[in-house]
C-alpha cells in the first residue's frame, strides 16, 4: 500500500504532512467488532454458536490489528509464513486441551459419557 | 584415496568470487532489520505463552459443568458451576451497587484499542522524522496505558473485595471476594486464572508503559532524529501492539465466552 511506504528520509526542516487515513479505518474496524460483540453477548443466550460467533470476530480483530497496526501485511512473503505457521500449532493445542478438560470433569464428576 | 582432490573440482575462477545468494549474508532477506526480526520472534514466543495459559483456562472451565438454568436454577454464585462471567464483572467505579455487566471491562478495551491507535500514529510520525508529532502520540499512548493499569487495578480490589452479598461456602461459612485459595465466585482456580491470565497480562502493559516512557524520553533528548531513524518506536510499538492483541483474546476468552 502506497500510504505505508514514505519511510524515505525527510528533507531537514521539512516535515511531510501525516497519512493517517488508513489508521483511523482500522480503528472503527476494531471498534465496530467491539460493539458486535457487545451486542451478541446480550441478545443472545450461551451456547456453541454465541462462543463460535466470538471466537470467528476476535480472528478479525486480531488479523486487523496484526496486518494493519504491526504492519505484518506489508512484510515480506517469509516473515508473514515464519509468524502464522508456528501459530497454527496452537489450534491443535486448544481442541486436544478442551477435550481432555471435558474427559477430567466427567471422570473426576464420575459422569458416564 | 589420496589421488581425489576436491580443491580441483572447483573452477579457480570460482573460488575468488564472493557468495551474493539471499541467504549468504549481509542482507535482509526478509527486508526487515535485526532488532525488528527478532522482535517478531520474540512477540511469537510470547504469544505461545499466552496461548498455554488461555488454552489452559479453556481445559479447567471445561472440567467443571456450565451453568445451566434448567438444571441450577436462578444463577448464584456456587463451586458447582463455571461461573457467568457477566455476573462476576458487574460492578462500574461511582456506580456502587448498580448492575453494569460488562460495562468496566469495555472500557478498558476501548482504552486499549485507543492507546493502539496513538501508538500507531507515533510510528507513523516517526516514519515522517516529526519529532513534535512522535513526542505528543507517545505521552498519549503512555496516558492511555497508565489509564488502563489504574484500571486493571481497580477491576482487581474489586474482584479480592468481593461483591456486596456473600457467598455461602460448602462448610457453612459467609465468604467475601477471592484469594488464591478461596473465592465467591466459583471454583478455586477460576479466581487463580483470573490472577495469573490478567496479572500476565498487565505486567506486559507494565513493562509497555516502561518502554515507551523510555522512547519518550529518547526522542526528547533527539538520540532517534541523531540516529536518523525512529526504528526504536516501532519496535516498542510492535511490542504494544502485541500486548493490545493479547488483550482483544482475553477479553474474549475471559469475559465474553
Amino acid at each position: 500500500m502506497a500510504n505505508h511506504v514514505n519511510t524515505a528520509p525527510a528533507q531537514v526542516g521539512e516535515i511531510p504532512k501525516p497519512n493517517t487515513g488508513w489508521i483511523w479505518k482500522t480503528f472503527f474496524v476494531l471498534v465496530g467488532i467491539t460493539a458486535l460483540e457487545f451486542v451478541f453477548v446480550f441478545a443472545m443466550d450461551p451456547s456453541t454458536l454465541r462462543n463460535s460467533i466470538f471466537i470467528i470476530l476476535t480472528i478479525f480483530k486480531a488479523f486487523f490489528i496484526v496486518a494493519e497496526f504491526m504492519h505484518l501485511k506489508h512484510e515480506t512473503k517469509g516473515l508473514i509464513w515464519s509468524i502464522m505457521i508456528p501459530m497454527a500449532l496452537l489450534i491443535w493445542l486448544l481442541v486436544a486441551l478442551v477435550t481432555e478438560g471435558n474427559a477430567i470433569g466427567a471422570a473426576v464428576d464420575n459422569i458416564v459419557t | 584415496m589420496s589421488t581425489i582432490s576436491t580443491t580441483q573440482t572447483i573452477p579457480d575462477s570460482a573460488l575468488d568470487k564472493p557468495r551474493t545468494g539471499t541467504w549468504d549474508g549481509g542482507n535482509e532477506p526478509f527486508k526487515a532489520s535485526y532488532g525488528k526480526l527478532m522482535m517478531w520472534f520474540f512477540l511469537l514466543s510470547d504469544a505461545f505463552t499466552f496461548a498455554a495459559f488461555l488454552t489452559t483456562y479453556g481445559l479447567i472451565r471445561h472440567r467443571y459443568a456450565a451453568f445451566d438454568e434448567k438444571i441450577h436454577g436462578a444463577f448464584k454464585f456456587s463451586t458447582d458451576y463455571w461461573p457467568v462471567p457477566d455476573k462476576v464483572f458487574n460492578a462500574f467505579p461511582g456506580l456502587h451497587g448498580m448492575d453494569v455487566p460488562l460495562g468496566f471491562v469495555a472500557l478498558m478495551t476501548m482504552i486499549l484499542i485507543f492507546s493502539s491507535v496513538t501508538m500507531v500514529l507515533a510510528v507513523e510520525a516517526g516514519h515522517r522524522m516529526d519529532k513534535a508529532d512522535v513526542q505528543k502520540w507517545l505521552l498519549w499512548t503512555i496516558l492511555f496505558g497508565a489509564t488502563f493499569l489504574s484500571s486493571q487495578a481497580w477491576e482487581w480490589s474489586h474482584f479480592i473485595g468481593g461483591h456486596e452479598e456473600p457467598t455461602i461456602m460448602a462448610d457453612g461459612t459467609r465468604f467475601f471476594g477471592a484469594n488464591l485459595t478461596m473465592n465467591q465466585y466459583g471454583p478455586v482456580l477460576f479466581a487463580d486464572l483470573f490472577f495469573f491470565i490478567t496479572g500476565f497480562h498487565g505486567t506486559h502493559v507494565f513493562s509497555g508503559v516502561c518502554l515507551l516512557v523510555y522512547c519518550f524520553i529518547a526522542t526528547t533528548n533527539g538520540t532517534f532524529e541523531k540516529r536518523g531513524h525512529y526504528e526504536m518506536v516501532e519496535k516498542v510499538g510492535l511490542y504494544w501492539h502485541f500486548v493490545d492483541l493479547v488483550w482483544v483474546f482475553v477479553f474474549t476468552f475471559f469475559y465474553l465466552v
